[in-house]
């Protein structure tokens, strides 16, 4: 250490051995193996869940070649036959609208409840409620949406049924308004969260804004965060959408067993989920044209889903304000 | 020249939105409530220990869910083992290691597909691909395939796997795969870039950085996914109904080949059938079925919390 | 391709900090030290981020042990060249750079470089002090421990060296088992310094260390670089112009990608010889 006499030096450490010498060091060529073999694994992995969707297709695909492939099935009545009834023994006919049409009304059902009143709740989470409300609302909403659907299908057909028949006679055992409501109920907290995630990515600086211009809170919420926030907002409802006609449990428990096209929500009816269950609970064989029946089915599904999904994707991309 | 709106419809638009607002925001506590107590009213009664160390019974004074219970316990078991890994993996690649383009953006749209994919399709898969596995071992272990080992026994193997209890956890994972992957990219994404800068600069590998810094610090967002993940599993009953799961039967699975039932599925069966009797005994298993639930998340949020104060 | 160690040596013909700040007021026309062995070589170094360019043809020599400054106006390149030295902008997908980069002869910009290494040898402090939401004891030893095997008694031992040399042993020698969050922002990148010092590098890259701390921790971190000046090859890059007149040996000025000039810290700020950099140092611009 220099030292002259004109300037105060700093502290010095005392004289150590040099950090350099410590330790004995790693072999660089282990390190590059073991990086190459665990990115390798995590690759592979990653690629799993292409191979997952790869299989669907290609097992929809496959089974639903051979059920158009049986002689009392065709294509063009599948999409434009009226008539589902491929249990009866002489006369079976395969239109799929009469399940698409039961899946339909359930989901509209459903959804009538759920968006309007998953969206205005998700409003007041973000907009209004203080954090006491926040507090017993959010594990509120958590709770029910850790509820098993098999649930949702108990509480259907053991408590809303009944209530429904008090409330008109016209109401069934079985009806499409219970199974209805009570998927919507099952969807609320998937509309409510995802929609509260929509509008909390709203930044302050929007709303601070709209109020010094003289805004009401209702204006500030209904006319500037919601509109900015659209784009999750309805990817949201196109997700409660997918799975609300997706549902399986409790359309099998309360909606029903027969395949007709009606708007009317005190009938019976089936959805395609429901008649999925129907074949797989039951005795048909496993080459029977009513087994490969439920693959077609579950192949037009999963193109209903898929479509949605997607639709929600491209809306996301699109459409998504950009703040920063 | 436009005219000035009243101060105070705009108010009263303003509380009356207010008013709307609280209402809706009732029906969710107002309908949880509901729920809760018709169930418990109807279950509570017959709920007591003989209900659960009893096997099936045709009459529901005697029915126990015992069976459903560990089937569901090793079908979620096997679930968990092997999607976490799985799930945790292919995220730590999408996030951490593969360059983002094409290929990133395809793989990423298929996970949210397969996101919105109904769980009964799953049941689908799981049946062609791992109870029947293609027809490529025969129709079963008797004719076509091959079976190690007894059926008693701990160790028993047979292909095809047939409607078993390993098939019915493979399936499963394929329903909560999706979940586990977007929620732990998403706890990947919320690790400040700072944190991986530093080790970089330090001369770690991408995989030391993931493995060192930005692992440890995902922890807390990767268990509420995992977490969220299970919850789904435990309840989840279209799949296992396609992939095989017996409505029926005595005992507790024995291996990771045996028949198995799963609580969910008891519950669909009861709840199915028209007499009151059976309704009742279809809420009591719905009571242990929540309380499980709350336990399962109780426990596992627990954890997290443990996991997270280190790091405060 | 790994590079070939050369160790430190010790303030060979390097000019002593205290007289350093004597010499400033000295008489001018000095004779000049002898010349210094450089550590950093740049020849017509250029760098893209995609199609815009950042840096352009630099020419430039670090010397080794001393403390040299980067500075400039915001935008002008200063941390984009800073962190091809350790070659930190492969993180960015459109970083390109072409030209000489060289550390002790080494070709920085060889496809087969091993990068671990360099940054083993280049240690980095950043703006914005990041510890690991670690204790500070693993904070100080994770870095060597990616490079070599310790013993747990070898590892003690240069957790508290790194933390001497970089001043803040006596704060934490009671705590460090404790989370390095809950230290202030000076002890927070006093820690991020001890961090790089841990792995003993012959380089420190400092990107504006004190632009996120108080004025009575940059007085701590400012003189924290005195005393490792002794040891260490450093490059810090500063928009406060005073900092670099207190701390460095040598200076480069920078604007918009290219190097205007570069020499003595005395002579750059006293006898500039561009008009851009007397226009900059006087505080015309910036």
């Amino acid at each position: 250490m220099d030292e002259t006499a004109n300037v105060t030096t700093l502290p010095t450490t005392p004289a150590v051995r040099d950090i350099a010498a410590l330790g004995r060091p790693k072999s660089t060529a282990a390190r590059r193996f073991r990086e190459q073999m665990i990115v390798g694994t995590l690759a592979i992995a990653a690629t799993f869940s292409i191979l997952v969707t790869t299989t669907i297709v290609i097992v929809l695909a496959r089974e639903t070649w051979g059920f158009f492939h049986f002689p009392d099935v065709s294509v063009g009545e599948f999409f434009g036959g009226l008539e589902w009834n491929p249990l009866l023994g002489s006369e079976k006919h395969f239109g799929i609208w009469p399940l698409v049409s039961g899946t339909l009304l359930v989901t509209v059902i459903a959804a009538s409840f759920a968006l309007p009143i998953g969206l205005v709740t998700s409003v007041y989470l973000s907009e209004y409620a203080s954090p006491r409300v926040r507090a017993t609302l959010k594990p509120t909403l958590e709770i029910l949406a850790g509820i098993p659907t098999v649930v949702y299908g108990f509480f259907a057909l053991t408590l809303i049924t009944p209530l429904l028949q008090k409330i008109s006679p016209a109401f069934g055992s079985y009806n499409a308004m219970s199974a209805g409501l009570a998927t919507g109920i099952m969807i609320l907290p998937i509309v409510c969260s995802l929609s509260e995630d929509a509008l909390r990515a709203v930044p302050r600086s929007l709303r601070d804004g709209a109020l010094a211009l003289g805004g009401t809170k209702f204006d500030v919420s209904v006319k500037v965060v919601v509109p900015a926030a659209l784009s999750g907002i309805v990817a949201a409802f196109l997700l409660a959408i997918s799975r609300a006609i997706g549902e399986t449990m409790i359309v099998a428990l309360a909606a029903g067993g027969i395949a007709q096209i009606t708007a009317n929500p005190t009938a019976e009816v089936q959805t395609m989920t429901a008649y999925m269950v129907q074949i797989f609970l039951g005795d048909a064989p496993a080459t029977g044209v009513e087994y490969k029946s439920s693959y077609a089915v579950a192949a037009m599904l999963f193109v209903m889903t898929f479509v949605l999904t997607m639709v929600g994707q491209y809306i996301l991309r699109r459409f998504r304000e950009e703040y920063e | 020249m436009a005219t000035p709106r009243s101060t105070a419809t705009r108010l009263l638009t303003n509380r009356a939105f207010l008013a709307v607002c609280l209402l809706a925001t009732n029906v969710a506590v107002v309908v949880l409530a509901v729920l809760l107590i018709s169930i418990l009213w109807q279950g509570l009664g017959s709920l007591n220990w003989n209900f659960l160390t009893h096997a099936a019974s045709r009459k529901p004074a005697e029915a126990g869910i015992l069976a459903p219970l560990w089937g569901s316990v090793w079908v979620c078991t096997i679930c968990g083992l092997v999607a976490l890994p799985l799930g945790i993996g292919t995220a730590i690649y999408l996030e951490e290691f593969a360059r983002k383009g094409r290929f990133t953006r395809i793989v990423q749209t298929n996970i949210m597909n397969l996101a919105g994919v109904p769980s009964i399709v799953y049941g689908i898969l799981g049946l062609t691909a791992f109870a029947r596995m293609f027809g490529a071992f025969g129709a079963s272990a008797e004719d076509g395939g091959f079976a190690i080992g007894n059926e008693e026994s701990l160790f028993y193997f047979k292909l095809p796997f047939g409607s078993s209890v390993l098939a019915g956890g493979l399936t499963l994972m394929l329903v909560i795969l999706p979940i586990v992957i977007i929620a732990t990219q998403e706890a990947l994404r919320s690790v400040p870039k700072s944190l991986r800068s530093g080790a970089l600069a330090l001369g770690a590998t991408p995989w030391q950085t993931v493995w060192g810094i930005t692992l440890p610090a995902a922890i807390p967002g990767i268990m509420t996914g995992a977490i969220l993940a299970m919850s789904r599993a435990i309840g989840e009953s279209a799949p296992l109904l396609v992939v095989g799961a017996v409505l029926f039967v005595l005992n507790a699975p024995e291996n990771l080949m045996s028949d198995f039932a799963v609580l969910p599925l008891q519950i669909f069966n009861w709840a199915g059938r028209p007499q009151d009797e059976f309704h009742a005994i279809a809420a009591s298993a719905i009571i242990v079925q929540l309380v499980a639930l709350l336990a399962f998340n109780g426990i596992a949020v627990f954890i997290r919390q443990k996991l997270q104060k280190p790091l405060q | 391709m790994q590079i070939e160690s050369t160790p430190p040596s010790p303030g060979t013909g390097a000019p002593q900090h205290g007289q350093h700040v004597r010499q400033i007021m000295a008489v001018p026309g000095a004779p000049s030290p002898s010349p210094t062995p450089t550590a950093v070589t740049v020849r017509g170094f250029s760098s893209w981020y995609g199609s815009f360019q950042a840096l352009k043809s630099l020419d430039l020599d670090i010397p080794s042990q001393q403390v040299t400054a980067f500075i400039g106006p915001s935008g002008c390149g200063k941390s984009t060249f800073l962190r091809w030295i350790n070659r930190m902008n492969d993180t960015i997908p459109s970083a390109r750079a072409e030209g000489t980069l060289q550390l002790d002869g080494a070709d920085l910009l060889a496809k087969n470089l091993d990068v671990v290494d360099l940054r083993r040898r280049v240690g980095m402090v950043f703006q914005k002090p990041n510890p690991f939401p670690k204790s500070i004891y693993d904070n100080v030893a994770f870095g060597p421990r990616l490079h070599k095997h310790y013993t747990r008694a070898e590892l003690d031992e240069l957790v508290e060296q790194s933390l001497r040399q970089a001043s803040i042993w006596n704060e934490v020698k009671d705590r460090l088992q404790a989370s390095a969050l809950g230290l202030s922002g000076g002890q927070q990148q006093r820690l991020c310094i001890a961090r790089a010092i841990a792995i003993g590098p012959e380089v420190m890259l400092m990107d504006e260390p004190c632009s996120a701390l108080d004025p009575k921790s940059t007085l701590a971190i400012e003189e924290l670089i005195e005393t490792l000046a002794d040891r260490y090859t450093i490059v810090i890059v500063t928009h406060n112009m005073q900092q670099a007149a207190r701390v460095s040996d040598q200076t480069a000025f920078f604007f918009e990608g290219r190097l205007i000039e570069s020499g003595s810290t005395e002579g750059i700020f006293t006898k500039p010889k561009n008009k851009q950099t007397e226009d900059y140092v006087t505080g015309r611009f910036g």
